[in-house]
């Protein structure tokens, strides 16, 4: 792969700035979430062409679930430091704590689903008007339909039937009252883009994506991490392997892939051979063929 | 490398979606686990060969009608280029998302049933190809297969074809003579069409010439959010961050602010801690100027040598996108890049039965009429006509009630 010449980031990274600052003119209250993973890491950098010297017109936010890898909050926090720019933290124990949730049960019990109501009662809570996140249409299909400016109604349901049309590079982000929008500045990246850029920018990414030595347990055909938020119990076998990840979420959703690749060219040649895509280690879209639509008709990011 | 964005437009059972399962196929951009669920899928074609039109039609509602409702991106990549492709639905019920994935392609592939040949969709697609002025066109005439791969065929389309292309002025046109379904000439020559000389059209994609929309050579800068840092090292620093549309702008340039008029020259050009000499069309940048004026958002800088249009009458072809019909009474809002602004439909000039092609004189505009209309703006509008920079010369409308954008304009003449 690193015999292409790479002109096309220079393209991709210009919408993405200019996204971005569509977003900075036209929302009172703008926010960009922040999940710890390669997607957003991109953005912040993305975010720092767009306005520095000047600061972020927007804070970050992350939801947490509580069920993070240790090191995507030791990252989160460094980078915040690094940056100097506002970072607020949207807790699901929160909900559950106040029972607007309840804790799934049972051994494929995950968070990942009661995000949605954190990141509702969060964007509630702030009255943000726009949410800037990572989200990419090579990722699964339904975000393959979807919009860069990404009308949510007050109970922020995605409309599939009924997206604005949205031409040549301009973005209407007139919304009324209680209604948001969601928008994916590198809607248009792959995988491979993504990887290629942060190699080009040299940015720095959580140890995780990296190959490393980490206790496993096998389920469904997936390595998972050997941790304290997933229901283990004697039929599960703890193995230590040699691997890394190619998405992060929770815990208890993300899959590792068995890897040896220990730097970031080891990646972009291990992904460019892979025959897997990057959401196949992902438990929550395995669900169903709508799995990913249901969601974000439902308020998902 | 290049990246080639490209919309796909055909009716509901040219093979539209099959075209682009069979190029991704082909090309190996289908992962296994995707590939699995195609295996899974109950949808099989008629001789139990997968069904490669499952790939694109990313919606329940699709998936359960078969047809494809708005746009679906896909990307791949071939060793000598990147691809965008705009998978855009055909029925003219949704025509607005056939223009919404149109106005950002270099290409478009027109698809024709070789046992059809051309139809009344076929006129509507590439009229709505000419308005949206997309320079290339592949003419794709699909289930060859089925005509016995006869050349005869082939050219009586193509000869229907150019006679269409020459009244839409349709100028960069390819024919190629395919099968979807069995993979002839999609991406790997056919044995089937020995008459057949041309590329397939994995090859014709992978080397036609990209034309930019930006390729007026007119420096083009609108200013979307003005830098002001205000900390005690950079407290006078004004850098108005944009995106150069057209052109290229260099340090120590002269430009003009629009609609004001003011003029100074660049001092620096900055992108985080990197400063540039020179930016090129297409590029994201904060432009520092020597002298302090009064600009803001939805301001225009250009190099001070050209002369764009400043205007707050203008005549433009207009594309209704709206369940509500235009309202000749009612004051829209008018977006143009970052610039927006009230505005009225002045006057319908004409309306085009997109079927036909024929001119019709009525005041009536309704979802996915077509026609020429003047526009009177509030505030001036800075812009090329959108036949010689597409980049300047787009502007949606929006209806202020909704919010939702209801029209799409090609600015083409100046009306004061």
């Amino acid at each position: 792969m690193s015999k292409y010449n790479l002109d096309y980031l220079n393209e991709l990274e210009a919408e993405a700035i200019y996204i971005l600052r569509e977003v900075a003119g036209q929302f009172e209250k703008p926010a960009l979430l922040f999940s710890g993973g390669k997607d957003s890491i991109t953005l912040v950098r993305l975010a720092e062409k767009a306005f520095r010297p000047g600061k972020f017109p927007f804070p970050l936010v992350h939801i947490d679930t509580g069920h993070n890898f240790p090191e995507t909050i030791e990252y989160r926090d460094a980078m915040i430091n690094r940056i100097g720019e506002k970072l607020i933290v949207g807790h699901v124990q929160d909900d559950i704590d106040a029972g607007n949730v309840i804790e799934q049960k049972g051994k494929n019990a995950s968070r990942n689903a009661l995000q949605t109501v954190t990141l509702l009662n969060t964007i509630a809570k702030h009255q943000f008007d726009a949410c800037i996140g990572g989200a990419r249409r090579d990722e699964e299909k339904a975000r393959a339909k979807e919009r860069i400016f990404s009308v949510r109604d007050e109970f922020g349901q995605w409309d599939p039937k009924r997206q604005r049309p949205e031409l040549w590079s301009i973005f209407n982000g007139k919304i009324h009252k209680g209604e948001n929008v969601r928008v994916f500045p590198i809607s248009n990246w792959t995988e491979l883009d993504v990887w290629n850029y942060i190699r080009r920018e040299n940015i720095p990414l959580p140890s995780i994506y990296f190959a490393h030595q980490r206790d496993c347990i096998t389920r469904n055909g997936q390595l998972m991490a050997a941790t304290e938020f997933l229901n283990m119990d004697e039929e599960d076998v703890i193995e230590r392997r040699n691997v890394r990840f190619r998405t992060v979420g929770d815990m208890t959703c993300t899959a590792a892939i068995e890897s040896y690749a220990t730097e970031i060219d080891d990646i972009i040649n291990e992904i460019s051979e892979s025959k897997i895509s990057e959401r196949g280690a992902r438990m929550d879209d395995k669900v169903s063929e709508a799995a990913m639509e249901d969601r974000k008709k439902g308020g998902y990011f | 490398m290049e990246i080639l964005k490209f919309i796909t437009a055909g009716s509901v059972d040219d093979g539209k979606s099959t075209l682009i399962g069979r190029l991704l196929y082909d090309t190996e951009s289908i992962l296994a686990d995707q590939l699995e669920a195609l295996h899974r899928s109950n949808r099989k074609n008629d001789d139990g060969t997968i069904d490669l039109a499952i790939l694109t039609d990313g919606l329940k509602a699709e998936r359960e009608q078969g047809i494809t409702i708005d746009v679906a991106y896909k990307y791949f990549q071939t060793d000598k280029r990147k691809f965008i492709i705009a998978d855009a639905p055909g029925h003219i019920q949704y025509t607005r998302n056939m223009v919404t994935g149109a106005s950002n392609s270099d290409l478009a592939i027109i698809l024709i049933d070789a046992r059809k040949g051309v139809v009344e969709q076929t006129v509507r697609h590439s009229f709505l190809v000419s308005l949206l002025e997309i320079p290339q066109v592949v003419v794709a005439i699909n289930k060859m297969d089925m005509m016995d791969y006869s050349e005869d065929t082939f050219n009586s389309i193509v000869k229907d074809y150019e006679a269409l292309a020459a009244k839409v002025t349709l100028k960069q046109v390819t024919y190629i003579p395919v099968s979807a379904l069995k993979g002839d000439n999609i991406v790997y020559p056919s044995s089937n069409t020995p008459w057949y000389n041309g590329q397939s059209l994995l090859d014709h994609l992978e080397t036609v010439q990209i034309v930019a929309d930006n390729s007026s050579t007119h420096a083009y800068f609108p200013v979307q959010w003005v830098v002001r840092p205000q900390t005690d090292e950079l407290h006078d620093y004004r850098g108005y961050a944009g995106r150069v549309l057209s052109g290229s702008l260099k340090v120590n340039d002269q430009v003009t602010v629009l609609p004001s008029g003011f003029t100074s020259t660049i001092e620096q050009i900055d992108l985080l801690e990197q400063q540039y000499d020179e930016i090129q069309a297409g590029r994201s940048a904060t432009i520092l100027l020597k002298d302090d004026i009064d600009i803001s958002r939805g301001d225009i800088l250009v190099s001070s040598a050209h002369h764009p249009q400043v205007s707050q009458l203008i005549e433009a072809d207009l594309c209704w996108m709206d369940t509500k019909p235009l309202d000749t009474s009612l004051t829209y809002l008018i977006q143009h890049n970052s610039k927006v602004t009230r505005c009225k439909i002045q006057e319908v000039l004409y309306k085009v039965n997109i079927n036909t092609l024929e001119k019709e004189y009525s005041e009536e505009f309704k979802l996915n009429d077509i026609g020429r209309i003047a526009v009177k703006t509030a505030e001036p509008l800075v812009f090329d006509f959108y036949q010689n920079n597409k980049a300047t010369g787009g502007a949606i409308i929006i209806d202020s009630r909704t919010n939702v954008t209801v029209g799409a304009l090609m600015l083409r003449a100046n009306a004061e």
